[in-house]
């Protein structure tokens, strides 16, 4: 089966934690740490599903969201948009870009497991 | 026997005299060397034109005739005078305050400047007068015709000698009396002549009296057993005559215009008053002391028949004592001839001040062009006022035939004039007294006085028919000349005295009552009746001070004290008057205008000066109330400028306040979310790893370890950002509580390097310079040293280098000791490095194990030891340097 996921995020000891999770889940997981290009590698890699940091080095997960919905390519592609911030307006401005799915840190490993597989199952 | 030509003569050199002494007075007054003109000596004997023709020749007609009566003639003055404090200090005052220039002056600038009540007043004045100064020129002419009797040849035409008599008198008046228009209305020249005359006409009566007691009865006791045996010593006295006459001659004294001219407009300081009051009375007792004596022997020795009123001459001349009765001669023309001058200069200011100028102004309003300078309009006025007055009674006298006794006419005189005095002295005493009132009570009272004194003293049947005596005005029986109202049986004097004066008090009160004053009136009022409230003593050189005072305690009340002393203090000095109050000269007074008409407008303030200097119309204390009340205006509205001024003041700290709370706010908000970051960021990892830990089955030793590994880690993470975070917090709010202690900058050092790399697990190569590190500090050492390990751990932490190196060196420069921290790794950007020192500025993706305030809390540290922590921008590497003020560093032992 060997559905890709993208895992956008700068935390090591977080990527670390999530590769595990999806990949025990049966994932193919890749990571990228870097906002600025996370854009281009998203283009290259076209997963199944990105889970995105909000807060990244050079670009926010906000932007890179907006610029990918701009994309008709990516208009219906699952995005899990992560966050520590935890404020409401945070939520708010990323459902009106387009996430598909938002989750606050710290979050329940189950959750994100679930929301991932159904994101993906939605998007079939 | 005397010729009537050597009588004319003396007569001649006499007025010469006059003339001369009037001329050198006035100007010695123009040079202002006329200091002993104003003395008290003088102005007592200038009230001595009250003794007129009428006391001197008719004193002793009158005691020939009634006894003992004719002192009630000079009873009523001297009490006037001895009283002074109570009625004549205060009209004095009155008069001189408001610059009265006449009866009629006074009377109606009391009653709000009434142009109606000094028409009427002047008026009821020249026709009150002018039969007395017809008597003036009847005594003259007789007194003439006493001379030439004998001598059948040398006939004088009586009515000649009059006009003569007026023509002099007239151009000595319009000399005088109209040389100079000064403010004042003060007459040097015409005072003194006065008083000569006074002095003159005292020493004749006196020579007459003396003649006559110790010449004829031959010493005092033969006299006063002449005086028992003669009837003048049996007549009983009537008291109601004695009463109601001296009464009159004391309202006489107040309200005659003559009077009022040389009482209050000829008065130049108040204090010659104390002086007269007790000098004047003894005046009249001298004039009277041998009044019976002359009369007793006048009856005793002159055939019956004689005119008594002449004794004086006759008695004299029937002895043959020519000297004598020339001296007397002059003694009674002097009498005349003051009473002549006064009275028409005063009448004479009446009538052009309140007719003549008035009608002339109408007119050249109208229309009628006349230019020139109105002084001279007012002096030509005056000279036809006077020509006209001495006019009138020159035709008086003509016309009336003379004939009726000195004393009569006198008498009627004073009755006329004494209906000024209730509107004069009501209005000086009495605020309620109103114009209309005032009005009334003079008509009222010159009405009787014409129908009950004047009219029936030409007799029945001349003016009023002997029926109207007989059954009254109209047939109406209670309108009889001699009685009123149908009550007989009173003496015609007290009957017109008592009735007029009554009537005349009665309807004024009665009139004022039931009027209401006018705004001016008011005012007037209240100046006159309260004149001894405001009015400085207004004397001389004083005067001008009285008034600097008054200006300076209204400016005071406008502008404040400070502000005012100055102000006059500065002008005192510029007139060199230091120490004094300046004088209020034209330069002064338009500067002080200008002062306060910053404070209170223009118009109020020129108001006020013209006011207070002019002495016009509305009074000190009036003034002062409005002064006071727009003070408390400019306060009231300082204060309220002052509060809107706070109020916009308190409105802009206010928005500020906000703008700093809007900031801090965003602040916060930006915090509260980095703060969110910060310590969600290790929970995430915590709580995610610990889910495994406790979810995963069968799970390896070695990743069970790993995994609790990160756990521990990012616990100690989260407890150091804590840590940090408080740390800031204490060090931002001040609160932190320094321990200073000496110690070795190289012993701080050694222990942050060794403290630094234990928690490092990279190894970098340090180098210090340790000569240079020989130095003792007095700082907080803990402090410091937490900001070292800070700076030797970032470089440890940062430093990208192969070779990571860092060079500590310490450098003293002054007043200033400095650390430097230099590395070899990657510059901080020049973007980068404003933010480094700020809360939770990282700079690029490093292993993100600090929070970002480590920088932050040195820079607070630094801040709190008093010295600072800077970025040094290098093309190589990165260095920080550690200020420190000198005097937390101390030379090195």
């Amino acid at each position: 089966m060997g559905k890709h996921v993208l895992l956008v995020e700068d935390e090591v000891n977080i990527i670390e934690a999530i590769r595990f999770l999806l990949s025990r889940e049966g994932w193919q997981v890749d990571t990228h740490s870097d906002g600025a290009t996370a854009v281009d590698t998203i283009r290259a890699a076209r997963p199944d599903l990105v889970v995105l940091d909000h807060m990244l080095p050079g670009k926010s997960g906000l932007d890179i969201l907006t610029e990918l919905r701009a994309d008709p390519d990516f208009q219906t592609l699952p995005v899990l948009m992560l966050t520590a911030r935890g404020q409401a307006r945070d939520r708010e401005q990323a459902e009106k870009a387009g996430v598909s799915r938002f989750m606050t840190k710290p979050f329940s490993n189950l959750e994100v497991v679930t929301a991932v597989r159904d994101l993906v199952q939605l998007a079939q | 026997m005397a010729s009537v030509n050597l009588l004319v003569g003396v007569s001649l050199i006499y007025v010469t005299f006059l003339f001369a002494i009037a001329f050198f007075a006035e100007r010695a007054a123009a040079k202002g060397r006329g200091a002993w003109l104003r003395s008290p000596l003088v102005y007592t004997l200038s009230l001595s034109i009250y003794c007129t023709a009428w006391t001197f020749y008719g004193a002793v007609g009158y005691a020939a005739r009634s006894g003992m009566e004719f002192v009630t003639i000079y009873l009523g003055p001297s009490l006037v005078m001895i009283g002074w404090w109570w009625a004549l200090r205060k009209l004095v005052r009155v008069g001189r305050v408001q610059r009265a220039t006449s009866v009629a002056d006074l009377i109606s600038s009391r009653y709000g400047k009434s142009n109606l009540l000094a028409i009427v007043v002047t008026v009821m004045a020249v026709i009150g007068v002018t039969p007395y100064i017809a008597l003036q020129l009847q005594s003259v002419t007789l007194s003439l015709s006493i001379f030439s009797a004998p001598d059948a040849g040398g006939e004088v035409d009586q009515a000649i000698a009059a006009f003569w008599v007026a023509f002099g008198l007239a151009i000595f008046t319009v000399l005088f009396g109209t040389r100079n228009l000064n403010a004042n209305e003060r007459h040097d020249g015409v005072v003194i002549a006065i008083a000569v005359e006074a002095v003159v006409k005292l020493i004749a009566l006196l020579a007459v009296g003396i003649f006559v007691v110790w010449g004829i009865a031959g010493g005092i006791a033969p006299m006063m057993e002449r005086i028992d045996a003669s009837p003048i010593g049996e007549w009983d006295m009537d008291r109601s005559r004695w009463v109601a006459l001296t009464a009159l001659s004391a309202a006489a004294f107040l309200a005659l215009p003559r009077m009022f001219q040389v009482m209050v407009v000829e008065n130049e300081d108040e204090r010659h008053l104390q002086i007269a009051s007790w000098a004047f009375p003894l005046y009249l007792m001298l004039m009277s002391l041998f009044v019976v004596p002359i009369a007793v022997i006048g009856l005793d020795l002159m055939p019956a028949g004689s005119n008594p009123d002449l004794f004086v001459l006759t008695v004299p001349l029937a002895e043959g004592q020519v000297g004598l009765a020339t001296l007397s001669f002059l003694g009674g023309f002097s009498s005349a001839t003051s009473m002549v001058i006064v009275a028409t200069l005063a009448l004479s200011t009446m009538v052009s001040n309140h007719v003549v100028m008035p009608v002339w102004l109408s007119a050249r309003a109208e229309g009628a062009q006349v230019s020139g300078d109105v002084r001279n309009v007012v002096i030509m006025a005056r000279r036809a006022s006077i020509l006209m007055i001495i006019g009138l009674g020159y035709f008086y006298y003509r016309f009336s035939g003379g004939g009726a006794a000195l004393a009569a006419i006198g008498l009627i005189s004073f009755v006329g004039v004494a209906q000024f005095l209730p509107a004069m002295f009501g209005g000086i005493f009495w605020r309620g007294a109103t114009r209309w009132g005032a009005l009334a009570g003079l008509v009222v009272g010159f009405a009787i006085w014409v129908f009950c004194s004047l009219l029936p003293s030409f007799g029945p049947g001349v003016v009023l028919s002997v029926g109207i005596f007989e059954n009254g005005l109209l047939g109406i029986g209670w309108l009889r000349p001699q009685a009123l109202f149908g009550i007989e049986g009173i003496d015609p004097t007290v009957h017109a005295v008592a009735w007029s004066l009554v009537l005349n008090t009665t309807a004024f009160i009665a009139v004022s009552l039931v009027t209401f004053p006018g705004p001016l009136e008011r005012l007037q009022g209240a100046q006159f009746v309260n004149v001894f409230d405001h009015s400085t003593q207004a004397r001389g050189w004083e005067a001008a001070r009285a008034t600097s005072e008054d200006l300076m305690v209204m400016t005071q009340r406008i502008l404040g004290a400070d502000e005012a002393q100055t102000l006059f203090r500065a002008e005192a000095k510029r007139q060199g008057l230091d120490g004094s109050l300046p004088e209020p000269t034209q330069g002064f007074l338009q500067n002080l205008e200008r002062e306060l008409a910053a404070s209170v407008g223009a118009a109020t303030a020129h108001a006020m000066i013209s006011q207070l200097v002019g002495g016009a119309s509305v009074s000190v204390q009036d003034l002062m109330a409005v002064a006071d009340e727009s003070a408390q205006i400019l306060e009231y509205s300082n204060q309220l400028e002052a509060k809107s001024h706070e109020l916009t003041r308190t409105a802009g700290k206010l928005r500020e306040a906000n703008q700093k709370l809007t900031a801090l706010s965003v602040q916060k908000d930006a915090f509260l979310s980095q703060i969110s970051h910060e310590l969600r960021t290790p929970m995430t990892s915590i709580r995610s790893f610990s889910e495994i830990l406790r979810d995963t089955e069968g799970m390896g030793q070695v990743e069970k370890t790993r995994y609790a590994s990160i756990i521990h880690g990012e616990a100690i993470r989260l407890t150091r950002l804590l840590d940090d975070l408080l740390d800031l917090s204490v060090l931002e709010n001040g609160q932190v509580s320094l321990r200073y202690e000496a110690g070795r900058l190289s012993d701080l050092l050694e222990q942050s390097i060794v403290t630094a790399q234990a928690a490092s697990t990279r190894s970098m190569d340090i180098r210090r310079r340790h000569v240079n590190e020989a130095l003792v500090l007095t700082t907080d050492l803990d402090r410091l040293g937490q900001v070292f390990i800070n700076l030797i751990t970032n470089a440890q932490k940062y430093c990208d280098a192969d070779d990571p190196e860092l060079v500590i060196s310490v450098q003293q420069d002054g007043d200033e000791l400095s650390v430097a921290f230099r590395d070899n790794g990657t510059p901080i950007p020049d973007a980068a490095r404003s933010v480094i020192f700020e809360k939770f500025a990282r700079i690029g993706d490093q292993d993100g194990s600090g929070a970002g305030l480590g920088l932050a809390i040195c820079r607070e540290i630094m801040a709190r030891l008093g010295g600072d922590i800077t970025h040094v921008p290098a093309a190589q590497g990165n260095t920080f340097v550690v200020h420190l003020p000198r005097r937390a560093a101390l030379a090195a032992q």
